[in-house]
């Protein structure tokens, strides 16, 4: 069904959201890696306002943001359908996508960033955001049911990510115990071939991170204090 | 079809942007005002995570977030369509709905700060309208065409009350000079009737909004 292409980077949590969705319905596509620290004319031409991956270019055509590609995604290739058909489900799942991308990531950064005297009250608000995404997920095998579906890849990487996160700014913010149907949840989403196949690892973040310099930017960062 | 309850506050933006879609689309529903100093239980119960308005309430089942209840209410009422049927200009709407929300806090800015600050809103929100009408707009009478869409109802909500922030702080930044296609939209906007027929009395907000900059300004010192 046309040509697509998916402009991206593979430590990107927003990227890989794609290229899942894009394997689950069959739809064979060209990957174009960018080096962010040196943006290509192609994205600067395909993104111009937001200059950021992923963009998903089909026919020629971009767009741009994970959640409006996921949903331009579901709506162009019918198989295996993402979102679920009942509207009043489906507004629950945008809820929780916009919830973990405004609320669970940035509260997590935020902890990570926190100085020494604001790291404690900036973990707890990271740990309620992500407390509300474990209640979610309790009883339930995946967010999308029996199998897996918008939000489990929205909030996909999320688990990878925090471990790097709890490393860089040297803090905790999940464990089994705390928060044992998110951490169940997560065991089982990256045993998913197509998952595990292309998913951020924590040792590849951290490494990316600490050799680009990029940890030392990072206020409050333990990697870059070397504790 | 069963009954359809909006929880909202007269002087929020947000809840006037599913009072639109539900116009527009010709759906009947009861208003509930929240005071929002002092949250009913109902709201807490049918918002828990945010506690805020809007909410819509179908049947007894709440959606919560403005843009989100207004593609429920679109795919559950199909009349008057709010989005294009073309999956591609759906993602451009979509992704201009984002986009301002995502910058909504710089107009929010100007009202609520002074000095530094409030020069850095002025500067942001500059550059956001002027990316909004050449890249969003473009040539367009309105950003759904011809006719209004959920982009227009987006950014109108934002737009209005920029309006009458501007008044209040003695700051212009929407004027036709600087922005003469997204000037021209905002009056074309506010002309549509659903639209001129469904805003807060303006003396009254803007008599609210004053008071309320005061109180902030005066408890921040």
């Amino acid at each position: 069904m046309g040509e697509v292409k998916v402009i991206g980077a593979s430590l990107s949590s927003f990227c890989c959201r794609i290229e899942w969705a894009l394997k689950l319905k069959g739809v064979e596509y060209e990957y174009i890696k960018e080096d962010l620290r040196n943006k290509s004319p192609i994205l600067l031409q395909y993104n111009p306002v937001h200059k950021k991956i992923p963009v998903l270019v089909h026919n020629g055509k971009p767009v741009a943001e994970s959640l409006v590609i996921l949903e331009y995604i579901d709506e162009t290739w019918q198989e295996n359908p993402l979102l679920p058909k009942d509207p009043l489900e489906k507004s629950t799942a945008r809820f929780w996508a916009r919830f973990v991308d405004e609320k669970c990531i940035v509260s997590a950064w935020d902890a990570c960033r926190a100085e020494e005297h604001e790291k404690e009250r900036a973990v707890e608000s990271a740990q309620e955001s992500l407390g509300m995404i474990d209640k979610l997920i309790e009883g339930k095998k995946f967010f999308g049911g029996e199998t897996i579906g918008f939000l489990d890849l929205v909030v996909g990487s999320l688990p990878n990510w925090l471990k790097f996160l709890e490393e860089l700014g040297g803090i905790k913010l999940v464990d089994a115990e705390k928060f044992p149907s998110f951490h169940e949840w997560s065991k089982k989403f990256v045993e998913i071939p197509i998952i595990k196949e292309k998913i951020p690892m924590p040792d590849d973040l951290i490494n990316y991170f600490t050799t680009s310099g990029l940890a030392k930017t990072i206020r409050g960062s333990a990697l870059a204090n070397n504790k | 079809m069963a009954e359809v309850k909006l929880h909202g506050r007269w002087y929020s933006p947000f809840p006037y942007r599913v009072i639109w879609a539900l116009k527009l689309k010709g759906i009947s529903y009861e208003y509930i005002e929240e005071d929002l100093s002092n949250k009913s239980p109902l709201l807490l119960q049918y918002n828990p995570v945010h506690k805020k308005i809007p909410v819509l309430v179908h049947s007894g089942k709440p959606i919560c977030e403005s843009m989100i209840i207004i593609e429920y209410i679109e795919e559950k009422w199909p009349q008057t369509p709010l989005l294009p049927s073309d999956p591609y200009e759906r993602a451009k709407a979509r992704f201009w709905v984002k986009f301002v929300e995502e910058k909504a806090p710089a107009f929010w800015s100007l009202y609520r700060s002074t000095g530094e600050e409030q020069k850095k809103a002025l500067k942001d929100s500059s550059e956001t309208l002027k990316i909004v009408e050449e890249q969003g707009l473009g040539e367009k009478k309105f950003f759904g065409g011809d006719s209004i869409g959920i982009v227009d109802i987006a950014f109108g909500a934002i737009a209005h009350w920029f309006g009458v922030f501007e008044e209040i702080v003695e700051v212009k930044v929407l004027e036709a000079h600087a922005f003469p296609r997204l000037h021209a939209w905002k009056v074309n906007f506010e002309e549509v009737p659903v639209i001129k027929e469904n805003l807060p009395d303006r003396d009254k907000m803007l008599d609210h909004f004053k008071k309320r900059r005061i109180e902030s300004l005066s408890a921040s010192q």
